[in-house]
């Protein structure tokens, strides 16, 4: 989609987040932005009250990006208290200034969440979900000749569900929308992707029991079955995800529990 | 961890718990409240009823621990998470925040469960101990003679003549104060509201719920919420405004007519 070209300029005041580095105090303050074309992306109104900011001699506000085609989810901030701003499935990247009205005060916030501590101003640490992923958000698999295309048969409503979920891009805009700062749609999505695929059951129980005991060790909340997740996702991962999760993890807890283990007795390598 | 660790530590195994001692109180208040609607039938109904349930004995005790321990777990496992998860907002609380599709239901969850557990209290008091309204507690008032037989389900419970609890005027006696009456149907409607989220967000957690059949879901959510309203409200709703007066000859019938023969009158 291309946007009209227009020469519509607007003036609006940013309410941001400066904080200096980790665990250290911040506050709001305000910048006033003239004279802006509104086909511009928020982050490029973001380079230009940094422009400003350099030029006065102050301290650009820091703020993560990278791809800026809303692919990455390196992008967050809450704008206006929505985690991506004000539209349905779009990343803060692919907000653009005509979605605010002249005059407007946009307050821009990082994602609050314990697990995401500030690094400074806008920018998080989003490790925690690396480490969930750590945990089981992979399959084993043996390297060698790439095996045929076609040896695993796959439903192609299987492929389309674990699509869906694959969409996921970690960009943490579920935990931010949560009031619980739950972490549940992001596992969610990587255990479902992996668990709807032939290739990813051998791991499957070990992999969701691993990947919410560990999302719950780093100290992201628990579901409310609100939904707020979901409504703020870039990508649009459905919350039946969350279900299927639960179901995993439930099922996994009792088959754990109750299926005989291996004693090991013939040795071996 | 094991069963009992996941179950018990993890976030999705105090939920599961959350949803199950949730489908089981879901399903006492539904029974509780078909029992307590025959109070709109014969006396002998709701006193033959209640007979045969104090007459389960040790039976009796195991569904009343069984459901003090669904209710203790359901709150454990509420207050554990709540905590956790205002922990997991962090040190900074937003200064801009949205809600953007949370039902008005499930905002107010904690809230709701709370005015229910002082009304559960309240409820227990005054018509299965007696500590509250203790005058027109069921062990004070006369004895009722059965009319006739009681059958449950085909099966003849309690013979007709014998004399039992007469929960019937109690319950009369109990909601002709409008203060009672008012905080009864307070509390009924906030547990509706409870249940307004709770009900399918049972199915979310469990794993069942999915998008093929969630609208269908919700509908029965609310049909059920509507229902269970409707009923609660109207036994404490229609004994105060005195659309449905006592049985001529029971303790509530006299009572009531020997309080204030005036003002009843009139209505």
């Amino acid at each position: 989609m291309v946007a009209e070209a227009s020469n519509k300029t607007i003036s609006v005041t940013l309410r941001v987040w400066r904080q200096a580095g980790p665990n250290q105090p911040g506050s709001f303050v305000d910048y006033t932005a003239k004279g802006l074309n509104t086909n511009m992306s928020f982050l490029e109104l973001l380079d230009v009250v940094n422009d400003d900011i350099t030029r006065q001699g102050g301290e650009p506000i820091a703020f993560a990006h990278d791809c800026r085609e809303g692919i990455c989810g390196t992008c967050s901030l809450v704008i206006d208290g929505k985690p991506h701003g004000p539209h349905r499935g779009v990343a803060s990247c692919q907000t653009y200034v005509r979605s605010f009205a002249d005059g407007a005060v946009i307050t821009v916030e990082p994602f609050r969440a314990r697990p995401f501590p500030v690094v400074k101003d806008l920018i998080t640490d989003r490790a925690a979900f690396d480490k969930i992923q750590q945990a089981g958000g992979y399959i084993s698999v043996r390297t060698g000749a790439a095996p045929d295309a076609n040896a695993n048969a796959v439903p192609k409503e299987d492929a389309e569900l674990a699509m869906d979920a694959a969409a996921c891009i970690g960009c943490g805009a579920c935990v931010a929308a949560c009031k619980n700062a739950s972490a549940m749609l992001f596992v969610a999505a990587k255990v479902s992707h992996l668990g709807l695929m032939p290739q990813g059951q051998p791991e499957r129980d070990k992999r969701v029991l691993a990947m919410v005991n560990t999302a719950d060790d780093l100290g992201f909340g628990s579901c409310t079955n609100q939904y707020e997740c979901s409504a703020a996702c870039p990508k649009l991962i459905s919350h039946d995800f969350i279900a299927r999760l639960n179901r995993d993890y439930i099922g996994a807890t009792f088959r754990s529990a109750f299926t005989p283990a291996s004693a090991n007795t013939g040795g071996g390598a | 961890m094991s069963l009992i660790g996941n179950l018990f530590r993890s976030t999705v195994g105090r939920k599961f718990l959350m949803a199950v001692t949730g489908f089981i109180l879901v399903g006492f208040v539904t029974g509780h409240l078909v029992g307590n609607l025959q109070v709109f039938a014969h006396p002998d109904k709701i006193n033959g009823y209640a007979h045969f349930l104090q007459s389960l004995g040790p039976a009796l005790w195991v569904v009343r621990l069984g459901l003090l321990a669904a209710v203790g777990i359901h709150i454990w496992a509420a207050v554990t998470l709540t905590l956790e998860s205002k922990q997991a907002r962090g040190p900074e609380p937003y200064g801009v925040k949205k809600w953007i599709r949370a039902s008005v239901a499930s905002r107010y969850m904690r809230l709701t469960g709370l005015v229910v557990l002082a009304f559960i209290a309240y409820h227990l008091a005054h018509f299965t101990i007696g500590a509250a309204g203790a005058d027109t507690f069921k062990t004070r008032l006369a004895e009722y003679q059965m009319q006739e037989e009681f059958h449950l389900l085909g099966f003849p419970i309690v013979a007709k003549g014998q004399t039992v609890h007469d929960v019937y005027s109690m319950v009369f006696l109990g909601f002709s104060s409008p203060v009672v009456a008012l905080f009864y149907m307070l509390a009924v409607a906030l547990l509706t509201v409870h249940l307004l989220h709770g009900f399918d967000s049972m199915f979310q957690t469990i794993g069942w719920r999915s998008s093929k059949w969630s609208a269908a879901l919700r509908t029965v959510t609310v049909l059920y919420c509507l229902a269970y309203l409707a009923g609660n409200l109207a036994i404490p709703g229609a004994i105060l405004a005195g659309l449905v007066k006592p049985a001529p000859g029971t303790t509530a019938a006299q009572r009531i007519a020997a309080v204030a023969p005036a003002s009843l009158a009139q209505r």
